[in-house]
């Protein structure tokens, strides 16, 4: 059994040989995993079965339909995104080569989370193979039975020098990060992703942290509250509330509480039928540590719907609170769970205010019929991502970056933006040994006269149309000749 | 204070909270400032494009009206000749504030994307924002350019900032701290004076960003502070910058090139080429050339050229006086420790293990360092830490390619030292021990904004969504599949 240094080590050194970095290799690998994906569909949504009590249908829309998509984006625009990026030049380099070359960054950590084991893991992994990283793999071990499966699987289909699994806990997990990686991708706690920083920090390795947060949802007075209601209900109670993205709270004013209310249980009703326990659609909390968590925080709440639990099950019923106070428990933590407070405030100010008092969330949604409130309250607020009238759903664009800000994390991903996390993007500027002329008025001795010709070509006075560049290259070119005798 | 760190959403009317607290035993002294930086921010007057297009202008008028003070205090900290302080301090400066009032309107518009099948009515775009308090930290050897740059960049992306500039640079130090506040709105922006201690007191506190540049040993410090808050930054650090010299090169070009890159502010340049590797056989070629380069700039005695810069500080003079003694000193080696000047130096058969090879040189010194050939030459620099920048001087384009493939650092650039960071257009920034992030131009907007993702749904197409509401069934399945994925090219879907 290999030591982690050993493992990392010799993706370390399988990286330097320079294999991973060809773009029919990566190709190849990715689908390689489209392969592993289809092939292994059965096998991953039993993992996830056993792990968070998903349903089929859940585990493919949520974990496996997502990952094909991003494969197939990833290998679609690949050859786009890897080819040297020309940019504008000035009078300078007129002749020269000016480009961003995307580069690996070397060996990348990818640290998933237990919630969505298998995506979490996966499509921070595409998106390193394809920028051309060797990747460790460190899968959550609280959903055990994922994290076996992708240990298994992985090496089958890929690289098993470039691409190792290592499994563990906090122990491991601690131990791992003291080695030096190259970046590191971490999904989970805010807790945790400051100890992850921090362990970054002795090597200076960047980091991308997908971390967590209350995210709260406003429903204005002016909306259409059966819907809304619907959307908040499918989102609140999805995996059992234990989503990241999950609307956290409820904010809306008192005279509308009761009618939410009323439109959620309907929605469940309809989700679920009478009896939620024998829905193979509702999933259950992932372990008993969580369970007991989320129990402590229904302690001195009004239960107006819901509030059943199973410990043996770790099973918990679709709960909603009502006049939760701001300074409750349930209010102080991040919940993750089946619980659904409501806050009662008077005004979409007073909601602004709320949320600017707290950390910035990973997601901030809002509902109302008025689009001047919409824009008003997204330009007051700040959150990792907006959805408006609807909840969840700005994760399932690949264009739109998926990320935190301030406590809920930095950096993001997905799509190309998953692309330019794990890759260098080396700034280019290939001159030749030639028209050593122009260079003669940046050489000392200076003068004032060598002065003016650097002000001129150096300085940027205006807004340049297109015409008036192609009349400057022009100019420059004659300049340089006239420098060239003037100098020579 | 709140222990988030964040003020209560309304600015305090007029009342005195924070400093209450500033003298409370063992608080920090600037708890009271970056809490009035925050509450500046929360009124959200620095988001408005107006208000950022003034503090841009303004900074351009102070580069306008200050110019003859900037010039001293550069002469006074480290003797910078004039032609360099107005082409590296000024004209950057100017042409990142030019760049920035040209394109503000367009960086700020939301960035619509691609949508799917289920989102195909909804409006979907990136929204860019301010991060709210922003500290910049600047280093000593580009006082003026190192610190404000950033600032455009914070401003721009609509931030309140606090900047602390060196202490070393004294001169440019007091010039910022007096004057520059005068241009800026003072409740959005501030100067933090002092030396390690003041910063560590600073890094004590919540910033929305952190951006560094200095050295490595530092950024480390500085990342480990900003973990503490789970601030993002960036840093900009440093390394050994080699230089490959290929055997075909036209040697003087290469050595008029290697010596204004190398003398420029006196060696004490991120970005300058630290070392040179090369065939013994070049070596030689090299060394004549290297001579009449630096005679032809600096003249016979380069202590009176009035072009030649000076060391910063004592500290630095004796740092790099203590490398003068790896390999043979083939030019110069001449120093004044009164003047505290270094002649343009060159140390021909430096041995990798020798101290010149041990740190960033920051000096007007140039060891060689002789290989046998360029995979020899890549295998050294893939040896050590990933540097800002990896140069290649050669006619052979395939050699240049191959450097350019088979090694990593932050910007890379042929037959030319610096070059690359005066293009507006190119990202600035290291790899690995030189650096996290970059900046320049749109970058430097960039850097400074968080990307906000924004979907906009309507309350319309309810039966759509029906799709994705348990209960579930085979069929929901497959509907489920079309609606929401991006297809690949070429094929074609029909629901």
């Amino acid at each position: 059994m290999d030591t982690r240094q050993q493992v990392v080590a010799r993706a370390g050194a399988a990286f330097r040989s320079g294999r991973s970095r060809p773009l029919e290799f990566r190709l190849r690998q990715l689908r390689a995993l489209e392969r592993m994906v289809k092939e292994k569909e059965p096998e991953i949504a039993a993992a996830l079965r056993a792990d968070l009590h998903k349903s089929e249908c859940n585990a493919f829309s949520f974990e496996i339909m997502g990952v094909l998509g991003e494969i197939a984006l990833m290998v679609d625009n690949l050859p786009t995104w890897v080819a040297p990026k020309s940019v504008p030049k000035n009078i300078m380099t007129l002749t020269d080569e000016v480009y961003i070359h995307h580069e690996p960054l070397g060996v990348v950590l990818v640290i998933g989370a237990w919630n969505y084991p298998f995506v979490l893991i996966m499509q921070p992994l595409i998106g390193a193979i394809a920028a051309g990283n060797a990747v460790v793999i460190k899968p959550s071990e609280i959903s055990e039975n994922t994290a076996k499966l992708v240990a298994e699987l992985i090496p089958q289909y890929i690289d098993k020098d470039l691409y190792p699994v290592i499994n563990g806990g906090v122990t491991e997990t601690t131990e791992l990060l003291k080695e030096r990686f190259d970046h590191i991708f971490y999904t989970g706690s805010s807790q945790v992703g400051k100890i992850v920083m921090e362990a970054a920090a002795k090597h200076l390795t960047p980091v991308t942290l997908e971390l967590g947060g209350k995210s709260p949802c406003y429903i204005d007075k002016d909306c259409n509250l059966d819907i809304a209601c619907r959307r908040v209900a499918w989102g609140k109670y999805l995996n059992c509330g234990q989503t990241c993205i999950a609307p956290d709270y409820i904010l809306c004013d008192q005279s509308i509480q009761n009618k939410v209310v009323e439109n959620i249980k309907k929605t469940l009703r309809e989700f679920h039928g009478e009896d939620i326990k024998k829905s193979p659609d509702y999933e259950r909390i992932v372990n008993k540590h969580h369970f007991k968590r989320l129990v402590t925080l229904l302690e001195g709440q009004k239960i107006v719907y819901g509030g059943e639990t199973d410990e043996a099950t770790c099973f918990i019923a679709p709960t909603i609170l009502t006049d939760v106070s701001p300074e409750s428990k349930i209010m102080k933590e991040e919940i993750f769970g089946p619980l659904l407070p409501i806050v009662t405030i008077k005004s979409a100010d007073e909601a602004i205010q709320f949320i600017n008092q707290r950390e910035k969330p990973l997601a901030l949604y809002l509902f109302s019929n008025d689009k001047k409130l919409i824009k008003r309250m997204i330009s007051e607020t700040s959150s990792g991502g907006v959805t408006a009238n609807d909840v969840i759903m700005h994760y399932t664009l690949p264009d739109l970056p998926f990320g935190g800000v301030g406590n809920s994390g930095m950096g993001n991903y997905h799509g190309r933006h998953s692309f330019e996390t794990f890759s260098h993007r080396r700034s280019c500027l290939i001159k030749s040994l030639t028209m050593e002329s122009v260079n003669k008025i940046r050489y000392p001795p200076n003068s004032q006269r060598k002065l003016d010709w650097a002000k001129f070509f150096f300085l940027k006075r205006f807004n340049k149309g297109r015409l008036g560049l192609i009349a400057l290259a022009l100019l420059g070119a004659i300049l340089a000749a006239v420098i060239k005798v003037a100098y020579s | 204070m709140d222990t988030k760190g964040d003020t209560p959403g309304k600015a305090p009317t007029g009342s005195d909270t924070g400093k209450t607290d500033s003298t409370a035993a063992g608080m920090s002294p600037y708890v009271s400032l970056v809490s009035s930086l925050r509450s500046a921010w929360l009124t959200g007057k620095t988001r408005a494009a107006e208000h950022r297009v003034s503090q841009l202008e303004a900074l351009g008028r102070f580069l306008d009206d200050k110019k003859q003070p900037i010039l001293d205090a550069m002469a006074s900290d480290m003797r910078k000749p004039p032609l360099e302080v107005e082409l590296s301090e000024i004209i950057l400066v100017r042409n990142e504030v030019n760049y920035a009032l040209n394109n503000l309107s367009s960086w700020m518009k939301d960035e619509f994307v691609e949508k799917n099948l289920v989102t195909q009515l909804d409006t979907a775009f990136i929204h860019k924002e301010p991060y709210g308090v922003v500290l910049i930290i600047g280093p000593w050897n580009y006082p003026l350019n190192l610190i404000l740059v950033p600032l455009i960049g914070a401003i721009a992306a609509g931030n309140c900032v606090i900047i602390k500039p060196s202490e070393i640079s004294s001169s440019t130090e007091k010039l910022l701290a007096e004057t520059l506040p005068n241009y800026l709105d003072k409740d959005c922006f501030a100067v933090v004076t002092g030396g390690p201690a003041e910063t560590t007191q600073l890094l004590e506190n919540k910033f929305d960003y952190i951006f560094f540049t200095g050295s490595p040993r530092v950024g480390k410090i500085v990342m480990a502070a900003a973990a503490k808050h789970l601030t993002p930054l960036t840093l900009e650090l440093g390394g050994k910058n080699p230089c490959y010299v290929a055997d075909d090169s036209d040697m003087q070009n290469v050595a008029n090139r290697l010596v204004w890159g190398r003398c420029f502010n006196a060696g004490q340049t991120c970005i300058a080429p630290d070392y040179v590797l090369c065939s013994v056989e070049t070596q030689e070629k090299l060394l004549p050339a290297l001579r009449h380069a630096i005679t032809q700039f600096f003249g016979p005695e380069p202590r009176e050229s009035p072009d030649f810069a000076r060391i910063i500080s004592d500290k630095q003079f004796q740092r790099i006086l203590a490398l003068l003694g790896s390999g043979r000193v083939a030019i110069g080696g001449q120093t004044d420790d009164r003047e505290r000047y270094i002649a343009p130096t060159v140390l021909a058969d430096v041995q990798p293990s020798e101290p010149a090879m041990q740190e960033e040189i920051f000096g007007p010194v140039l060891p060689i360092v002789t290989v046998p050939n360029v995979d020899e030459a890549i295998a050294f620099i893939n040896s050590q830490e990933r540097p800002l920048a990896v140069y290649v001087f050669a006619s052979d384009s395939k050699l240049v390619r191959q450097v350019l493939e088979r090694t990593s650092s932050g910007g890379f650039g042929a037959n030319d030292p610096m070059m690359q960071t005066t293009l507006i257009s190119l990202p600035f920034g290291g790899i690995g021990n030189s650096g996290l992030g970059s900046y320049h131009g749109k970058f430097n907007f960039d850097t400074f904004s968080h990307h906000r993702a924004c979907l906009l749904r309507s309350m319309g197409l309810e039966p759509m969504n029906s799709l994705r509401y348990p209960p579930y069934s085979e069929r929901k399945m497959g509907l489920v599949t079309s609606a929401f994925e991006i297809k690949r090219k070429g094929t074609c879907t029909l629901l």
